[in-house]
């Protein structure tokens, strides 16, 4: 009844692979629309790997379904991998073999020319910038090279989908930002993408869309902004220019938001729920009414990382734990400031 | 298949499965990376040169004149034996090699590749018939060093070496397949070992059978390494290629019939 042009390019139904008694993924739906960059967000042994090996034909689904472009992973694994590029999660190169001559390997194995795969391989190692390294052994290479030249060689027939296991953990902040830039290009050329990762931010930069996945469960799916928006209200953050100014403040906040502000003193700020968005601007048009000199505002969702505490009830394990469950429900703002200095970080 | 374009994966014509010529060729590749592998670790080399002139020369004084009087008459029984036993000690090789391969990250890539599942197998095993090719060789060449005259001549010492190389490939088939299933190198090595020493001792390699109890002589008459060291006899000695040749390859094409579909299987599972 569908026509293949409207097939998502990833469709899974109530997948579920079990190691003995352990249910690593336990039924999950999952449908990665052409085009997008759908991540798959979820803390260690949340199951990511399993499911997207489960999808990539690497491992055997025992329930549910999954189908690539319209193509059956269980029984049609030979149309599924022509469709496919994985970069799995540890590299899965040939260590006994040149950057040259792995990109000339897997050129040859699908079916590219001597010609052909020479050229191929050779502008690969010029985009991933491996060029000076490429007749170099893998064993002498870097963490980062090893991620890129792995990278290269998922890409050598521009295969329509690519998966990607957590593609940036263990790189630098600068590399992570190559890599999120080379991901972006591909979708640019019209891949579609679906990428597991631990990193909030990294979720928040690339991806579409966002499932979360914990304990071989998807507890949440959406865009970024829908994720905030499901589990906490946003907040506006008020500096004033003059500290005599905030018991006004306060009061009108109070009054107009219903919602009792919490104050900073120390640097003239005054922090408060909303439970829309655009109540902001009564708060700042009777600020004004006042002559109360505002310095700057800021409205804020809340952060990722307070969405992945609420739906999983434990931390992802990327900061370490100086935020308490309190603290964040408490202060929405306080964790954004942690991972806002690392994207500008990683995009430069 | 050749390029995709990432726009358009329903455009694309898409095989429904690999052609035998396509099989060939990813098996080819796959042996040429294999033999490079071999080029930049060289000690895989040691069980094809060195136990072949260590062996061959003490075989032959040791035995020799136990079992044939003098080692001149022991020399065309001993010189094809060997080359069934070194042959077959390659193969274990082949098994374990296979699964240091399997534990390293790149079958990974093989596996989701659109390509024969019976390719990764075939290619190191297509690579290690040069193995083989070493180990008959140099087994002839020490045998003639000290005194053995193949009463086949070159032809018949060239298809001798030839059954041996197919031979190894065929084998080779057995311990692919406890390759696939041991857990680490160490598991896959135990396991071939005690598959190997009956393989070798209950054959008619180094002795006749007919001194063997009732049913070890009847395993030894069946065992496709006693089928492969007759048909060597014959054609070293005789330069004949007589049903003992034939009676080999169909020992071997059963070989490959039972471990070939068996290791495909066991791989497609894991
Ligand atoms: N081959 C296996 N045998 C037994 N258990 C396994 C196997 N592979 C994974 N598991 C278990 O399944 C669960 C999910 O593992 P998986 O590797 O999918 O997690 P993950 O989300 O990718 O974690 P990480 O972020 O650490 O990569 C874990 O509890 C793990 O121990
Ligand atoms: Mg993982």
């Amino acid at each position: 009844m569908n026509s293949p042009t409207t097939q998502p390019a990833v469709r899974a139904s109530g997948l579920v692979k079990s190691f003995g008694d352990h249910r690593a993924v336990d039924g999950v739906d999952l449908e990665v629309h052409r085009g997008e960059v759908f991540g798959v967000l979820g803390p260690n042994g949340a199951g990511k790997t399993t499911m997207l090996k489960m999808l990539a034909t690497l491992l055997p689904i025992d329930g549910g379904t999954g189908e690539v472009f319209g193509h059956d992973v269980a029984t049609e694994p030979h149309l599924v991998r022509q469709l496919l590029g994985v970069t799995g999660q540890y590299a899965s190169v040939d260590e006994n073999l040149t950057a040259t001559e792995n990109l000339w390997l897997f050129a040859r194995l699908q079916g590219l020319g001597r010609a052909e795969a020479r050229q191929r391989g050779a502008r690969l190692l010029e985009q991933f910038d491996l060029t000076e390294a490429a007749s170099k052994p893998i064993s002498a290479f870097s963490g980062g090279m090893r991620r890129r030249l792995d990278l290269a060689a998922s890409l050598i027939t521009r295969p329509p989908l690519i998966f990607l296991d957590e593609p940036t953990t263990g790189l630098d902040p600068r590399t992570r930002g190559q890599m999120w830039d080379t991901i972006r290009e591909l979708v640019t050329e019209g891949s579609t993408v679906l990428l597991t990762t631990q990193y909030l931010d990294e979720a928040d930069q690339l991806a579409d869309r966002i499932a979360v996945i914990d304990h071989g469960r998807k507890v949440a799916e959406g865009t970024a902004d829908e994720l905030k928006s499901s589990v906490g209200r946003s907040t506006l953050q008020l500096q004033l220019v003059d500290p005599s100014d905030l018991p006004t403040a306060s009061a009108l906040a109070q009054q107009l938001l219903g919602e009792e502000p919490t104050l900073t003193p120390e640097s003239r700020r005054v922090t408060v729920a909303l439970q829309r968005t655009d109540q902001s601007v009564d708060l700042l048009v009777a600020l004004r009414d006042r002559g109360v000199a505002i310095e700057s505002v800021t409205v804020q969702k809340p952060s990722l990382d307070e969405v992945f505490l609420a739906l999983t009830g434990h931390d992802t394990g990327e900061d370490t734990g100086e935020d308490t469950a309190e603290d964040t429900a408490d202060q929405p703002t306080q964790n954004t400031q942690n991972t806002q200095p690392q994207d500008m970080e990683a995009s430069r | 298949m050749t390029t995709l374009s990432p726009e358009r994966p329903d455009t694309v014509d898409l095989a429904p499965h690999v052609s035998l010529s396509d099989t060939i060729s990813q098996t080819m590749t796959l042996a040429w990376r294999a033999t490079v592998k071999m080029r930049r670790s060289l000690e895989v080399m040691f069980d094809v040169t060195i136990q072949p002139l260590i062996f061959t020369a003490m075989f032959a004084y040791i035995f020799g004149g136990a079992i044939s009087g003098d080692v001149g008459s022991y020399l065309p029984l001993i010189i094809p034996g060997l080359i069934g036993q070194t042959v077959l000690t390659a193969c274990v090789a082949t098994g374990v090699q296979l699964r240091t391969d399997l534990d390293s990250g790149v079958f990974d890539r093989f596996k989701v590749l659109p390509i024969a599942r019976i390719a990764p197998l075939a290619g190191p095993m297509v690579a290690d018939m040069l193995r083989y090719l070493i180990a008959a060789v140099l087994t002839f060449t020490v045998g003639i060093a000290i005194g053995y005259r193949p009463g086949g001549g070159f032809a018949g010492v060239a298809g001798a070496i030839l059954l041996a190389v197919v031979a190894g490939w065929s084998l080779a088939w057995i311990f692919t397949f406890f390759g696939l299933v041991g857990r680490n190198a160490q598991g896959v090595q135990g396991i071939s070992l005690l598959v190997m020493f009956p393989l070798t001792f209950l054959s008619n390699a180094f002795v006749p059978t007919d001194t063997m109890p009732r049913p070890l002589e009847a395993f030894a008459e069946v065992n496709p390494v006693s089928l492969v060291i007759t048909a060597l006899r014959d054609l070293a000695n005789r330069g004949e290629v007589t049903g003992a040749v034939g009676w080999a390859l169909v020992g071997c094409a059963v070989v490959v019939a039972i471990f070939a579909p068996l290791s495909v299987r066991r791989f497609k599972k894991m």
